[in-house]
């Protein structure tokens, strides 16, 4: 399992996407990414806390689940890290820098409840990434997440005026968007992949 | 207070979590490549939401509301660590199929979704049936989605040869764009059948109108 950093960043922003072939953050995927601005807005939200928790609840898995033999109770205390890192960013914000707050804050809440972020933290711990792996997934996987939701929020905006069936319209449409999407992403794994 | 039937009705189709509710969609798009795996995902999830109903449906009184966020993702935790451990020890080679979508299941909105929507304001045995459903409602839309994929991708259906040797696998199936492609259809599906229904019923309703109007 030694890949290099550069290799994992790279691939985990285009051939192994977080979003587009683990389908991780689905939900705010879809419900976010109606307009480019607020799709902004959350995807850099989701690489901040993405990078930094992963980082988080790689160092606490290894030295204090690992040397107690606690690793079972790792959901519980992953979406606790994540959960509080979420709160403490949001007051130090608020606190230190209001303007990011009011363009930012209003995302944090929903980024407990991501479940690329969670699912980003539980890979680490399957693949047995290092240090330095863990920090380059972490950041890779949150600019692939962005990535997708920004070229998903571009085509909403071009598609709005043209008809679509009426059943097909809203999240199936960007169902079949994504898919569209995904393969041309996943045509380029034979360049580099990581699984 | 719904009654049972009331309760079935609408979390296998009116308020469906999946298709018409559309939660939940990251494992079910993430597991649906073998139907074996779609069954054990749908059974997991069937069994966390109904506990984590029942559970906080009894705790309703004593979890101060401003803290039943997080009390609830506690216990959601809770159950799916149970499952994950009878995963392990009992099915090794699906737990490691499976990998983090186990975790997973901790963000699935529907389990969320049902705590907060219904086992909050309503008896414990109501909530509990209620959160069975909803996990039953996502299972077979999720087994729906396994058994195309499945079908075209392999030719079998939970490992047992369906199709003959004359038909060539779509290896597209199998990878993850068609996950996205299989699901928007039944969506869609769903949806027209759903708007053609609203549509006969507004003309019953008229017509009844007119006819008392005569």
């Amino acid at each position: 399992m030694e890949i290099s950093p550069f290799v994992i960043f790279f691939a985990s922003i285009f051939t192994s996407n977080i979003l587009l072939t683990n389908f991780l953050g689905m939900c705010s995927y879809l419900s976010i990414s109606k307009d480019l601005k607020s799709a902004l807005g959350l995807g850099e939200a989701v690489i901040f806390v993405m990078t930094a928790t992963s980082v988080l609840n790689y160092l606490v898995y290894q030295y204090i689940l690992v040397p107690f033999g606690l690793e079972y109770l790792r959901f519980i205390v992953f979406i606790i890290v994540i959960a509080a890192f979420v709160q403490l960013v949001e007051m130090i914000l608020e606190r230190f820098i209001p303007n990011l707050y009011y363009t930012l804050g209003i995302f944090l809440p929903l980024i407990t409840v991501n479940c690329a972020i969670l699912g980003v933290a539980l890979f680490i711990v399957i693949r047995e990434y290092n240090f330095l792996q863990s920090l380059a997934y972490g950041a890779g996987g949150g600019i692939g997440w962005t990535l997708a939701i920004l070229a998903l929020a571009g085509i909403r905006q071009k598609v709005d005026e043209s008809k679509i069936p009426k059943g097909l319209q809203g999240p199936g449409f960007a169902m079949i968007v994504t898919g569209i999407m995904a393969l041309a992403f996943v045509g380029f794994s034979g360049i580099l992949s990581i699984q | 207070m719904s009654s049972y039937g009331e309760i079935t009705k609408k979390t296998l189709w009116t308020e469906n979590p999946v298709i018409r509710q559309i939660l939940g969609i990251c494992s079910a798009l993430a597991v649906t490549n073998l139907v074996a795996n779609t069954l054990v995902m749908g059974i997991g999830v069937s069994l966390v939401t109904a506990f984590s109903s029942l559970t906080v449906s009894l705790l309703r009184n004593t979890i101060p509301v401003r803290v039943r966020m997080m009390a609830q993702t506690l216990i959601i935790a809770f159950y799916v660590i149970l499952v994950d451990i009878v995963l392990r020890a009992f099915l090794p080679d699906m737990s490691r199929a499976l990998g983090p979508y186990v975790g997973l299941i901790i963000t699935n909105c529907i389990i969320m979704g049902r705590c907060e929507a219904f086992a909050q304001t309503n008896k414990p045995l109501p909530s509990f049936f209620d959160g069975l459903m909803s996990g039953l409602g996502y299972t077979l839309v999720l087994t729906a989605i396994a058994i195309v994929r499945e079908l075209m991708g392999f030719g079998t259906i939970l490992g047992i040869q369906i199709l003959g040797d004359w038909w060539t696998p779509w290896t597209i199936m199998v990878m993850a764009p068609s996950a996205f492609f299989v699901l928007a259809s039944i969506i869609w599906a769903a949806k027209s059948v759903a708007l053609k229904r609203e549509i006969s019923a507004k003309r019953t309703v008229s017509k009844g109108v007119q006819v008392s109007g005569n």
